[in-house]
Parts: C-alpha cells; structure tokens; sequence
C-alpha cells in the first residue's frame, strides 16, 4: 500500500487538510465545509452512477433523510441532541428510505431508474412540505449547535464551531468515507458491481444476483449520501424542504459529472470545484442556470472524463514524454 | 446427470425448440451442430436459465431445473459461454475471470479488503488463464485483445464457475480458421483434465468431430440424427440436409 505513489499523495493532502482553518478566513473556511460534505455525497452517489452503472435523479432524497434526521431529533428529541447519536441515526434512517425506494428503482435500470429515482425523491418532497406541523413546510427546520461525548457547544457561535471541532470531526467523516469507499470499490463486491456495470447479462450467467447487488449498491450509496446530508445541515443551520427537490439531486448529478464519474477521485473534485463555482456564479450573474448549463455542454463535448479525467489524461501524457 | 424432456420453445410461429429429448451423462462430451437456426443457441439459453421453456423438463443431477434462476444453476454447477461473446468490458483479463471465481466462491460479499489480498483466487485465476495460453495478457482489458482471444476469455470465464456441466456455444466461431483446431485443442484438454461433461454447440461437423463422443444434429427446432461422429456423418438425411450433399 505504502509504495504506491497514490498513498503518499492522499497522505499529503490530509496533512494540508489538517492546516486549513488556519489558512482559510472563516467565510472561506464555511464553504470548504460544503464542499467537504458533498464531496462525501459524491463518493457515495458515484458507487451507483460510476461503478454499478445506475444514474439516479433522485439521491437528494437520501441527502434530505440525513438532514431532516438531525433537524427533527433536534427539534423532538433535543436531549438526545449529540453527534455521536445523530450521525448513527441518519445513516440509520437514509438507509432505510434507500431500501424502500431503492426496492422500487432497481427492477429498472437506465432512464426508467432515473425517472423512477426522480419520482420517489419528489414524493417525499411533497410530503416535507405538505406535513408542515412535524417538518416546517416550506420554512422548514432550524439545525442549532449539536453537542459531542458530553461537551456542549451552547454560547459559542457558528463560525467558532465550524472552524474548531467541527472542522475535524468534518475531517475525520470525510477521511473514513474514503477510505471504506475506497475498500468497496476494489473489493470482490465492488468487482461484482462493476461487473454487473459492464455486462448485466454476463454478470447473472455467472451467478451474481443482479437485481440484490444493485439494492445492496443503492443503499449503500443512500447511506453515504445520508451521512453527507446530516453533516451539511450542521455547516448550513438549516434544512427545507428543497433538499429532496428534483433540482438539488440534478445537482449532486452535476458535480459528479463535472468532476468525472469515471475516476474514483472524480467526484471530490467536482463537489469542491461546484461550491465555489455555485457561490461565485450566484454571486456575480442572475444567470446560475446558465452557468450550469453552458458547463454541462463543454463536459459533454470536451471532457467527457470530466476534470480530474482531463487531468488524468494530461498526466499519462507527460509521463509518456518523458 | 442433464436429462431434457420434451421441451419446447416458439418464438411466435419460429419452432426454436420444438420437443426435443436429450441425455448427456457424467464425463461425456457431446456436440451439437446443425446449420444457423436450428435452434441450437435457443437450446442452450434454455438449459442455462437465459430464457424459460414453453413446457418440458429439465433435470439436472435428478433436480428439476426447467425454471430455476440462472443463480440456482450455476451453483448447481451448470457453466456456459456465449456465440457472441460477453465479457466484462471495462475490467482486465485478470479480473474477467477473477469475478466469476469469487462468484463461485460466494466471496463477492466482502466489501472491504481489495481484491488482490485473495490471493489464492488470483491465483487460479492465472493459472486458468495459463492452461488457455492468456496469462501474458492479465492485465489487457477486452479492447486490447483480438477477436480469437476474446472468444478464448468467454469460454476461460465459464471454464472458472467449476460447471459440472459446461455448455460452449460455438467455442470456435470468430476465431481465425487457422486457430480453430488449436482453440479446440486446449479447450478439450483442459474439460478433460477436469472431467467435466460438456456440450459443444459448432455448425462445422469437421471441428468437432475428432472431439465428440457423440454428435447430435439438430434441424428446425428437432433432432434430426444422434450417434457416434462417424455415424452421423453417413446419415442419409442428415448427409442432404445439413451438408447438402446429395447422393
Ligand atoms: N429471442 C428470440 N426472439 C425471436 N426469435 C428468436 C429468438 N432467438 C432465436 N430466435 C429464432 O429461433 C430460431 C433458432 O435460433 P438459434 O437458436 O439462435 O439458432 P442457432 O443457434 O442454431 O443458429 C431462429 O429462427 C431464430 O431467428
Ligand atoms: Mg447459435
């Protein structure tokens, strides 16, 4: 493991990444946090769209069961208010609304996945918004400081708790997310999955239950996803309804293309480079969508690979040089 | 240890399959030709769980078969290839057949350790990759590879389930006339080695013949003639419809 020059770099990064709030001003530092965050979301997003072939519209679904997790025990629960008991508790329930609706979406694959994934995502939309009196509606939740083993984080505000312990805590979660999605994609099931990916046919004549490792891939994927939702709302302060939006899943979609599916690393690098093109598109045009829109044809046309794919290719290119 | 029972299969007024008996026992090699259409293909996807009969039996070491997933029949121990071959596009050589081992194995639950600490499964993989002459090209994936080889992948790939039962359909086609003898050659030696029974699905007689203990020929959906190679070759019938010689 050691002598692979791929580990030596990952060790790198981390080391950088344990010094960024102190290189960071604190508004710079908030959004890394988002992107922190989604990039656990596109790890988990792209084991289903990478590595088992599935394109989900629908993932902003598992992103919100994190998220309205936290913000209801939160809101109903508030002695059991605690990190140690609400990351459990949304991976807990992101897994079971993946099992439900990922029970529905696997019986199909391509579009009719996707459409499918869309359509279920939408009807917990509605209901987010319609149940008003448990869930705020279109107001939705407000996510206040959670405590962590005993330590209580009452009188300090947001910006001093993001760029302390939940820095790290933030860190730690993104640092076990890649290394067990790192363990799934190069293990025997992460080979099974790939397999089903390349040749569905294939993959059932050799005796991998199709439709169970795509489920077991779904929710998996649901969990990550989860898990990246109920840690944001901590960063964002506060949940609505949107999350389980069409629009938000297109989203988790984009960053992953933008980054490339195709490469394990892809979808890190697309969630970071996403937050801050989001925020400085937002900022200085009225015309985000477009934005989205121009970039999308450019990946299509351009870098199919997406960027860590472009960057990939460079890479071989200069070795070869050599 | 296969026993077919009158089993039938139309595609709308096509007779694919049409009531066809058929016994193979332990340890033999058995081909089937006929000329394209006869429903040898259909035969196959039927006896491999790919498609499901219209009625017949299938019996499998004395289990009925006839509708069980693809899933129960391999770990039964019934193995196939494909005409047009299936493999896994984006994976190398290596790990074509390395999926279908930890299949077999039911090793494709752990999540967690890479799949190179197995190396006992890499090794076997190597060493089937070995008796088929592939191991230079381990780490190739498909697009790397020529028509012949990816035809010799398929068949490695059923070769690693451990069929008790092997099913090739047409082990030789698209593989370069020179080669088809040689491809043949250690595909049989390596059933041999195994003793599996196998069922090789070819429409050139003269491949299979030096290979077959026995030679089935099918025609329009029935089995027209069975018998020793040699036997079948001076069928009368068999002589006019499937070689077109008329005498
Ligand atoms: N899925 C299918 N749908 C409709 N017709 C089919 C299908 N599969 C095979 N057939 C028809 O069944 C007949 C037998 O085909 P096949 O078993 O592939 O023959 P062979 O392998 O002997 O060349 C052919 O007429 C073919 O067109
Ligand atoms: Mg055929």
């Amino acid at each position: 493991m050691s002598k692979n020059p791929r580990w030596i770099v990952y060790l790198l990064i981390f080391i950088v990444l344990l010094f960024i709030p102190r290189i960071l001003s604190i508004h710079d530092l908030m959004l890394f946090e988002y992107g922190i965050t989604f990039a656990i979301v596109g790890l988990g997003f792209n084991l289903l769209l990478g590595y088992t072939g599935l394109l989900s519209f629908g993932h902003g679904a598992y992103f919100a069961a994190g998220a309205y997790t936290v913000a209801m025990i939160g809101k109903y629960f508030p002695q059991a208010y605690s990190l140690e008991i609400l990351i459990p508790a949304a991976l807990f329930f992101s897994m079971v609304l993946s099992i439900i609706f990922g029970f529905v979406c696997v019986r199909h694959t391509k579009i009719f996945f996707s459409i499918l994934a869309l359509s279920l995502s939408m009807l917990l939309f509605a209901l987010l918004f319609k149940l008003y009196h448990i869930t705020g509606g279109s107001d939705g939740l407000r996510v206040p400081l959670p405590n962590l083993f005993g330590m209580s984080f009452k009188g300090i505000r947001r910006p001093e708790f993001l760029s302390g312990t939940y820095y790290y805590f933030l860190l730690g979660m993104f640092t076990v997310s890649f290394l067990v999605m790192k363990g799934i994609v190069g293990s025997p099931f992460g080979k099974a999955l790939q397999a089903i990916r390349d040749n569905e046919v294939r993959a059932e004549l050799i005796g991998i239950r199709v439709r169970r490792y795509r489920l077991y891939a779904f929710v998996i994927s649901g969990m990550f996803v989860g898990l990246g939702g109920a840690l944001w709302t901590f960063v964002n302060g506060h949940v609505t309804a949107d999350l389980s939006h069409w629009v938000f899943s297109g989203e988790i979609v984009y960053m992953t293309l933008l980054g490339g599916f195709g490469i394990f690393e892809g979808p890190i690098i697309g969630a970071m480079i996403f937050t801050y093109l989001k925020l400085y598109a937002m900022g200085n045009t009225q015309y985000w969508m477009f934005v989205i829109g121009g970039t999308l044809i450019v990946l299509v046309l351009l870098l199919p690979n997406g960027v860590a794919g472009a960057f990939s290719t460079l890479w071989s290119k200069i070795k070869k040089s050599d | 240890m296969l026993t077919i029972d009158n089993l039938k299969k139309y595609f709308g007024f096509v007779k694919a399959v049409d009531h066809v008996n058929l016994e193979i026992k332990e340890g033999e090699i058995v081909s089937i030709i006929g000329t394209n259409g006869a429903g040898k293909t259909t035969l196959v996807n039927l006896i491999s769980g790919y498609i499901k009969p219209d009625s017949g039996r299938i019996l499998f070491l004395d289990k009925d078969i006839t509708y069980a997933s693809p899933y129960v029949r391999i770990k039964l121990g019934v193995g196939r290839s494909f005409q047009l071959i299936q493999l896994f596009t984006n994976s190398t050589v290596l790990d074509n057949v390395r999926i279908a081992l930890f299949s077999k194995y039911g090793m494709i639950r752990r999540g967690l350790l890479p799949a190179d600490r197995y190396s006992t499964v890499t090794d076997e993989a190597i060493k089937i990759l070995d008796s088929f002459s592939m191991s230079e090209k381990k780490n190739l994936t498909p697009k790397g590879l020529s028509e012949g080889d990816l035809k010799i992948l398929d068949i490695a790939i059923a070769f690693a389930l451990k069929s008790k039962l092997l099913l090739l359909d047409e082990p030789t086609s698209g593989v370069a006339t020179n080669d088809k003898f040689k491809v043949m050659d250690s595909i049989v030696k390596a059933i041999k080695k195994e003793g599996i029974s196998t069922l090789i699905i070819e429409h050139d007689m003269d491949i299979v013949s030096g290979y077959s203990d026995r030679v089935i020929v099918m025609h329009e959906g029935k089995i027209m003639a069975e018998g020793k190679p040699d036997e079948v070759m001076e069928n009368k019938e068999v002589k006019a419809t499937v070689f077109g010689i008329v005498s």
